[in-house]
């Protein structure tokens, strides 16, 4: 992996027991291929998918609900079968998980990025920067992801022309979905930088006059990845899911260009009925995908969290 | 297995643990969605109504036909053309014991009409409510009104004593200063009495054993009690596991899960509400579209190829399982007025393509659909079958479908902000009137003025409901006759000239009449009114 | 101390001003409230009266001002919808979801903290990596959906379980409770499950890691060496190590519980909170969502708030900013 890495990130990673780690544990490495398949076949999927679900002319509601392959009335055509549109699952689910995968990837990584910054402010800075970005989280915590989400898209639906609301939804949900995250990397990134700022390294940069900004991103920062990293990727699955979430509230990515959990939120409806097959394979995509990085999330803990070291 | 799901049941049994259990029939139901008060004048609304329906009673009453029957009025004749008078049923008692007398039709009268009350259109302003004696009223009306009667089925009476006593300030809408005594209360006639309201919760009735017609009843439930479940898998499951008796509506796909389960069934049959599509027909400019300078909708041209290329077939054996009526009218058949001899303009995407090329739209256009997506039975799914159909004549379409709270406020005035969208309404009268009146009339205040004109919007009565803005100097003409016409046959006949022109102009695409469908287990008998109204009259549970 | 305290309540109370501020700014965009509260027929003019009445043409700034004013002596206004004091509804509601979010914590404690503990001493086993597993499994799979396969399976195919609501419900006093009766339990159960899923797994894997720690610790050492039985080892010394980090997370864990089971009250139809703030949203109920929103600030804030001041006693690290302040 990363091991002829001269960077300050992290430093876990760079010592063999990562890499050892990962090669002990055979179901981190499953985890890791299934991982890697489902993401690179999901944004691959305009060259792979047998039919494309996003072109309405592509889709006739003649082949709707057509079964798996498999099943006596499947056709080979449409291998998971098609859903109540007539569009064909497999291709679905392929270009669904490419959405979920973005909006799991961006969300997360807009959180992350804000909860550094704030974290290390408040940690660092302490006082009154620290009490106000603290009350900020505290706010923001005490509003459910649909009411953010609502919010975002009201918002920018008043604010922008109309041309642009077609792309909104998908904005909205990142939106939505980094501001519940980011207090949670805040408040671990904060506590972090607490107890790292005492240290004496650090104390020692302060006293030959280095300033806090060189001391925040060059001393702090390192040491503090190891904990953002795990709950990024924790998180990455929990984004996965809320956009689902959001999907079954009802303030999803629309139907015509559908995620996983729009997919799953349609696919519901027939869970009592025959057409099982429309929220199964839709719904096993997910768990598989975000079990896996779960799994991968639980092999980085191991491996970067100082209390198990 | 199955004597355990019996037990569940049992144990699952709600409240009624200590009426007396050998003859006590409980009915369990639940509903999408609660009523908002129990006061029967705030919310018109038809399940809100029809639910109220059942403790409260109107002059007349709408049997599981429809068919116009008496209630708390005997009889009722024309006197004069203008004149009204309803003999009315003599030894009613309200809940509260006061017995029902004409003092009370006309505090009724005056407490439907005033401020606040969301079924004003019940009885005009100008009609005069007099009373001759304490069983005889008479309404008085302006103009001849021949059908003054079509909207009194959820008109009910309430006790002018019980008002006055409980400090009424008539009716209220939530959100004021303080709640209302009517809100939580209710003092009916009819056959059943509340006992308990959980707002949102659950709310208890029992039977009225002092009715005036229990002896004629024909429902042995003798206490009803109703949820809300909104969710949908929720509700069938609540049914599917024994927990409820009356379930309404089950999803379409769901139907075959019921009759699968041995133990319960789905009623269903044709709904009196059409769905159809509006077009923005009023703008020089479409909102949503990539034709500039001009509106496509405003050419009939373009109107008849998108109605062309609704495979309405695809969509009512796939999307609606075969539970829809596909419409050709904007009346569905048991409106008074509708008729078979309309038939739909064909689906021919050949002769759409042409008509749109002919208009000079050979490569199509992009277009925007708003659908709601939790109100009408599978209609986000329709819209997206829609689209999906636009697009094999190059029509672009972007389907928004949003939750009811926010597509109704985006698509009706004053915002009108749509360029096609899906709605769907039940004419209240059960009459052709309504519909041609608020849906076809021209939406603008004289015939001068610019028909949906930005300062009248909120002050537009005729054609109030018109959003795509469909004009026709004619219609208006003819509907001012159907008003004052007295004649039933001339009346007809005006009714079916102004269908035949508004079809003829292709001032809506009329999709289909949605079929309704409730599930009930198979112990349980009732009859199903195709207004949706659960009347527990007609409920009996057998052993 | 005391000032510390002071500046937090004054912070508090900030946020709590804020919250309620940035909910009115939000009502503007989920929907029209009237069109939720007159029927088809009612005339445009007559809209315009209501919404008038209801206040909604006043700026955002006087509507807030009025809702904080009128909160500040108690009144929370009549909800929309319901044409009730929202404070009554809450309250009606409140047991019903507190009841909900213990009996769902307890689950998850029951079967979280065995769990733990046996795969924090027995990393390696198989058995841990399956618990570890299939706890992941729980959690990887969105709550509306689980709750669904609970139902599908539990309630309707085995029909052992209550698919909906809270059974019958006793009243002690202006609580109510379902515990007293069989339909309660069998109401209670699944909800409280699919709501404990994902802290059962959270709490299975802190204690397993906070278990791995301590059993390395000096202080086991010792008592390992002084003769002590490996039993007394575990749950005496290294279990109680292990549970200050733990309660102090489930506590906090609590509030996000209570104030995120919307889901699960949604798809068990459990009368709780939750389920009147999804309905009030649906419906744009504006005085239920500001009350709802301002109840669960209360909650976080209180429950923040503590977790500081324990902290403050407990950890002096944790107060470095405050003496850097001082000196």
């Amino acid at each position: 992996m990363t091991s002829n890495s001269t960077g300050r990130f992290l430093p876990a990673l760079r010592d063999s027991d990562a890499w050892h780690k990962f090669k002990g544990s055979p179901l981190t490495i499953g985890a890791a291929i299934i991982a890697l398949l489902m993401i690179s076949s999901a944004l691959l999927s305009p060259l792979i998918a047998p039919h494309d679900p996003f072109d309405p002319r592509a889709i006739d509601l003649m082949n709707s609900l057509i079964p798996p392959a498999w099943h006596e009335d499947g056709q080979s055509s449409f291998l998971l079968g098609t859903d109540d549109q007539g569009r064909d699952l497999l291709s679905a689910i392929l270009y669904g998980t490419r959405t979920s995968i973005i909006v799991g990837f961006v969300s997360v990584g807009a959180a992350v990025l804000l909860g550094l910054v704030a974290g290390l402010l408040a940690g660092y800075l302490g006082g009154f920067i620290d009490g106000f970005i603290m009350r900020v989280v505290d706010i923001q915590m005490t509003f459910p992801s649909i009411m953010v989400a609502l919010l975002i898209d009201g918002i920018s639906r008043s604010l922008l022309p109309r041309e642009q609301h077609d792309q909104l939804a998908l904005v909205v949900i990142i939106l939505a979905l980094s501001l519940s995250i980011w207090p949670q990397v805040a408040r671990t990134v904060r506590a972090s930088t607490m107890v790292e700022k005492n240290r004496e390294y650090v104390q020692a940069a302060r006293v030959i006059g280095r300033p806090a900004g060189i001391i925040m991103v060059k001393h702090i920062l390192p040491n503090v990845m190891g904990p953002v990293l795990v709950i990024a990727t924790i998180n990455f699955g929990v984004a996965i899911l809320g956009e689902a979430t959001l999907s079954f509230l009802g303030v999803g990515i629309p139907a015509s260009e559908p995620s996983l959990g729009t997919l799953i939120r349609i696919g519901n409806n027939f869970l009592f009925s025959g057409e099982r097959w429309i929220v199964l394979y839709p719904g096993l995509t997910l768990a598989l995908l975000v079990l896996a990085i779960n799994l991968l999330g639980d092999w980085l803990r191991d491996v970067l969290d100082p209390k198990l070291r | 297995m199955k004597k355990r799901s019996v037990l569940a049941a049992l144990t699952g049994l709600l409240l009624c643990a200590s009426a007396s259990m050998s003859s006590a029939e409980t009915l369990r139901f639940a509903a999408q969605g609660d009523i908002n008060s129990l006061d029967p004048y705030v919310f018109d609304e038809t399940f809100t109504t029809g639910f109220l329906g059942n403790m409260y009673e109107g002059l007349i009453r709408r049997d599981a036909d429809l068919k116009i029957q008496p209630a708390l009025a005997e009889s009722w004749e024309m006197v004069e053309p203008t004149r009204w008078r309803f003999k009315l049923r003599q030894g009613v008692k309200f809940h509260d014991g006061s017995p029902f007398t004409a003092d009370d039709v006309l505090f009724s009268a005056g407490r439907v009409r005033a401020n606040g009350s969301d079924l004003k259109n019940r009885l005009s302003n100008d009609t005069k409510v007099v009373k001759i004696d304490d069983y005889t009223v008479d309404f008085i009306t302006k103009t001849p009104n021949p059908i003054i009667m079509y909207q009194w089925g959820n008109w009910y009476m309430m006790s002018k004593s019980w008002a006055e006593k409980n400090g009424d300030k008539g009716p209220q809408k939530g959100g004021g200063e303080s709640e209302s005594y009517s809100t939580l209360h209710e003092n009916g006639t009819g056959p059943f009495v509340l006992k308990l309201r959980e707002p949102g919760i659950r709310t208890t009735m029992e039977a009225n054993k002092d009715w005036w017609n229990a002896a004629k009843a024909e429902s042995n439930v003798t206490e009803v009690v109703f949820t809300p479940i909104p969710n949908s898998a929720t509700r069938v499951a609540a049914l599917l596991s024994g927990q409820m008796d009356v379930i309404m509506p089950v999803p379409l796909q769901d139907i075959e899960r019921l009759k699968a389960s041995g133990s319960t069934q789905a009623i269903i049959g044709p709904e009196l509400r059409t769905i159809y599509i509006v077009m923005d027909q009023f703008r020089d400019e479409l909102v949503y579209s990539n034709v500039k300078g001009k509106n496509p909708l405003k050419d009939r041209r373009v109107r008849e190829a998108l109605y062309r290329a609704i495979d309405i077939e695809a969509l009512k054996s796939k999307v609606m399982r075969n539970m829809a009526t596909p419409s050709a009218l904007m009346v569905a058949p048991g409106i008074h007025g509708s008729s078979p001899d309309f038939k739909r303009i064909p689906f021919d995407i050949q002769k759409s393509k042409a008509l749109l090329a002919e208009a000079g739209y050979p490569d199509g256009f992009e277009i925007g659909l708003d659908c709601s997506n939790d109100r009408y039975v599978n209609d986000e799914a329709i819209c997206l079958a829609i689209a999906n159909m636009f697009s094999k004549v190059n029509i672009k379409v972007k389907v928004t479908a949003q939750t009811k709270t926010k597509f109704f406020q985006k698509v009706h005035a004053p915002y009108l902000d749509f360029s096609l969208s899906m709605l769907g309404s039940t004419p209240p009268s059960y009459d052709s009137w309504g519909p041609i009146n608020s849906l076809h009339e021209c939406p603008r205040l004289t015939p001068q003025s610019a028909v949906w004109a930005e300062e009248d919007r909120m002050k537009v009565t005729a054609g109030k409901s018109n959003n795509g803005g469909y004009c026709n100097p004619e219609v208006d003409r003819l509907a001012a006759e159907i008003l004052a016409e007295t004649d039933q046959e001339k009346r007809d006949a005006l009714i079916r000239k102004v269908w035949t022109i508004t079809t003829d102009d292709i001032a809506y695409l009329p999709i289909h009449q949605q079929w309704l469908s409730w599930g009930v287990r198979n112990n349980v008998e009732l009859k199903q009114r195709a207004d949706d109204v659960f009347d527990w009259r007609y409920v009996n549970i057998k052993k | 101390m005391a000032s510390f305290i002071l500046r937090r309540l004054i912070q508090s109370g900030i946020v709590l001003l804020a919250v309620a501020m940035i909910a009115f700014l939000m009502f503007r965009f989920i929907g029209d409230p009237v069109s939720q509260m007159v029927g088809q027929e009612t005339t445009l003019a007559e809209r315009a009266e209501l919404r008038e009445k209801l206040g909604l043409n006043d700026p955002v700034p006087v509507q807030f001002l009025r809702f904080v004013g009128r909160a500040a002596t108690g009144n929370f206004g009549i909800s929309y919808q319901m044409g009730q004091p929202v404070d009554r509804l809450l309250a009606e509601r409140l047991p019903a979801t507190l009841e909900l979010s213990v009996f769902a914590m307890i689950i998850a404690c029951l079967i979280g903290v065995p769990l733990g503990v046996y795969t924090g001493l027995h990393p390696k086993r198989w058995l841990s990596r399956l618990f570890l597993v299939v706890s992941l499994i729980g959690i990887s799979l969105p709550t509306f959906f689980t709750g669904i396969m609970l139902i599908l399976v539990f309630g309707v195919e085995l029909g052992l379980l209550s698919t909906f609501g809270r059974g019958e419900t006793t009243q002690i006093g202006w609580w109510t409770t379902g515990l007293l009766s069989v339909s309660g339990w069998k109401s209670i159960i699944m909800p409280a499950f699919t709501l404990g899923l994902f802290q059962m797994t959270f709490i299975m894997r802190l204690i397993r890691s906070e278990m791995m720690e301590v059993m390395r610790t000096d202080f086991i050492k010792f008592a390992r060496a002084r003769g002590i039985s490996e039993g007394k080892i575990n749950f005496g010394h290294a279990l109680r190590n292990t549970l200050v980090p733990v309660m102090t997370i489930v506590g906090m864990q609590l509030g996000s519980i209570i104030a995120f089971g919307i889901i699960t009250e949604s798809v068990f139809q459990w009368p709780g909170v939750g389920l009147l703030f999804l309905q009030a949203i649906s419906t744009a109920d504006i005085p239920i969502m500001s009350t709802y929103l301002l109840l669960v600030a209360v909650l976080f804030v209180a429950i923040n708030l503590t977790v500081d001041l324990l902290y403050y006693v407990i950890d002096p690290r944790l107060r470095a900013d405050n003496v850097a302040r001082g000196a």
